[in-house]
């Protein structure tokens, strides 16, 4: 893997224990949380991270699917993907 | 730098609710090297060649996929036009190189094969004409092997011969077969002015000006366009031109972003980036949708033509901002069975097929996935290639044809594909005959703007 950032985004409706969840997969993984930002907007949660993995033992499809299942758990809609996606679709 | 969480929100949006993909991942793989007398050998070196090459196609392709989370729809392979790259074996029937291609592609796990190709626009050589006459068996006999025919270009003129052959091709293609309401022409496109660097099917192969394996993307995004055209508060042509660009910027972007990456992991070049609107029978993933988008009632009536003129040229625009590689078709499509909105406007009665082939003249393609009465002559669809081929011809721009007379339909009908290539609506053509200028033959010869030397 050539870089090793990804945007994590939880959608759903707001609940107990969403960051709680959502975080420990991450930590299970050794994803580490670079940038945070939450808003909930009315009752919509919505959280975007930035994170960081060490990038030679990262396993993105396990790690993809943990993050779906707590997803389902949880009620809400995570996508994990890599950051590249962002920079080169907006911006020259 | 910072990613703003707008933007990523936009994203996220444009996949998961306004069908933004990646339509094709297409590996160009040339065959030159194959050639041999017996076409057995020939045939091995084909299957072992594609094998070689694209083995890795779709693992890598669905590891991008899920890397940044935009869904790849359709992995293909096109090859050298077979009629060149078989040219020396000592047969008339190149039946069984379809059937190698449709093996190596079910094994490799690709969705179809092209270029089960033949480019005739100023003659035919034996192979040309040995690859004409396989296709009708060709067809019927594979799944993803899908077949075009190059009859015209603008510095050659119209190989009429070719013309009156293609209509009597498209016939025995629907009658083989007949049982799947003549899917074979589904695979089969006429074209005038071939690009070499096409990822679309069924029209894809490799040309000869290609390197040895390259990566060629085609993405799509009618429904993120539409979104966004539909998102403007009275806007005036200059507010929609210059949403649309915006748009076909970030799509192109996206696009080139994967496809350079796939090339990357499979030690391809990385070719073109094809970005075409090209819709899917989802609802809201429609090019009609965004022409009535911009005030008509029905895709069809009076003015669609200049809504697609608009449309067309802003998404070029857009497109050739953000990638230097911007090739193949680039532009709108539209194809009658993959488009909801064009389904709705054929049974509305809004759009007949003399206003496709006027809508023709705007956008990339052409007559495209329209299913007419099974009766149909020959010299008819030969009539309807002939004039696609001559506004391709004067305009110094790809037209293609692709036409099902659907064997026992009449107007009216409904014609159900599956799928991607969707459901047709079975449309009228005129009754007067053409047979006597079809049987004339000859070329029609090329324009005067053809001598730009």
């Amino acid at each position: 893997m050539s870089a090793s950032r990804f945007v994590i985004t939880v959608i759903g409706m707001d609940r107990v224990g969403i960051v709680a969840g959502v975080t420990r997969v991450m930590a299970e993984h050794s994803v580490n949380i670079a940038d945070i930002r939450q808003t909930t907007m009315s009752d919509l949660f919505t959280m975007i991270m930035l994170a960081e993995v060490e990038a030679e033992e990262f396993d993105l499809a396990a790690f993809q699917a943990a993050m779906s299942a707590i997803g389902k758990d949880l009620g809400v809609e995570i996508n994990v993907q890599h950051e590249d996606a962002f920079r080169f679709m907006h911006r020259i | 730098m910072l990613i703003h969480p707008e933007e990523i929100l936009e994203t996220i949006n444009m996949v998961s609710h306004q069908h933004l993909d990646i339509r094709t991942v297409t590996m160009g793989i040339s065959l030159r090297g194959c050639s041999h007398p017996d076409i057995k050998v020939f045939n091995k070196n084909v299957y072992n060649r594609i094998l070689s090459c694209a083995e890795k196609l779709v693992q890598t392709t669905e590891e991008i996929e899920s890397l940044y989370g935009i869904p790849v729809i359709n992995k293909r392979i096109s090859v050298t036009p077979i009629a060149i790259a078989a040219e020396s074996c000592e047969t008339d029937d190149y039946s069984s190189v379809a059937e190698t291609l449709d093996r190596v592609a079910q094994e490799i796990g690709v969705d179809f094969i092209g270029g089960f190709s033949a480019l005739v626009q100023k003659g035919m050589t034996h192979g040309d004409l040995n690859l004409i006459n396989s296709i009708p068996k060709a067809l019927a006999s594979t799944e993803k092997v899908c077949a075009s025919v190059n009859v015209a270009t603008t510095k050659a003129g119209i190989n009429m011969d070719a013309v009156a052959m293609m209509g009597r091709t498209i016939k025995q293609a629907a009658e083989l077969t007949g049982d799947r309401k003549g899917i074979g022409c589904a695979k089969l496109v006429i074209f005038a002015n071939a690009p070499e660097d096409n990822p679309f099917m069924a029209g894809a192969f490799h040309g000869v000006g290609e390197p040895d394996c390259v990566i060629n993307v085609g993405v799509s995004g009618p429904g993120v366009v539409n979104a966004a055209v539909r998102a403007l508060d009275n806007p005036t042509f200059g507010d929609i031109a210059e949403c649309i660009k915006k748009t076909a910027f970030k799509i192109t972007r996206m696009g080139e972003m994967v496809g350079k990456e796939v090339a990357r992991r499979l030690n391809a070049q990385f070719g073109v980036l094809d970005l075409s609107l090209a819709p899917t029978p989802a609802v809201g993933d429609s090019v009609a949708a965004i022409l009535e988008a911009m005030g008509l009632e029905s895709c069809g009536t009076h003015g669609t033509t200049a809504a697609l003129a608009l449309l067309n040229d802003a998404v070029k625009k857009g497109g050739a901002m953000a990638s230097s590689s911007v090739g193949g078709l680039s532009g709108a499509f539209i194809p009658v069975s993959e488009d909801q909105g064009m389904i709705r406007a054929v049974q509305r009665g809004s759009l007949s097929l003399d206003k496709l082939e006027a809508m023709t003249c705007v956008c990339s393609v052409g007559l495209d996935m329209i299913a007419v009465p099974g009766d149909t002559s020959a010299a008819t669809l030969s009539a309807i290639i002939a004039d696609e081929m001559a506004i391709g011809m004067i305009n110094k721009k790809t037209t293609a044809v692709r036409i099902i007379p659907a064997p026992g339909t009449e107007e009216g009908d409904m014609v159900e594909f599956g799928g991607l290539l969707g459901s047709a609506p079975v449309m009228p053509v005129h009754n007067f005959s053409s047979e006597d200028f079809i049987a004339r033959g000859g070329r029609i010869p090329a324009p005067i703007q053809s001598l730009t030397n």
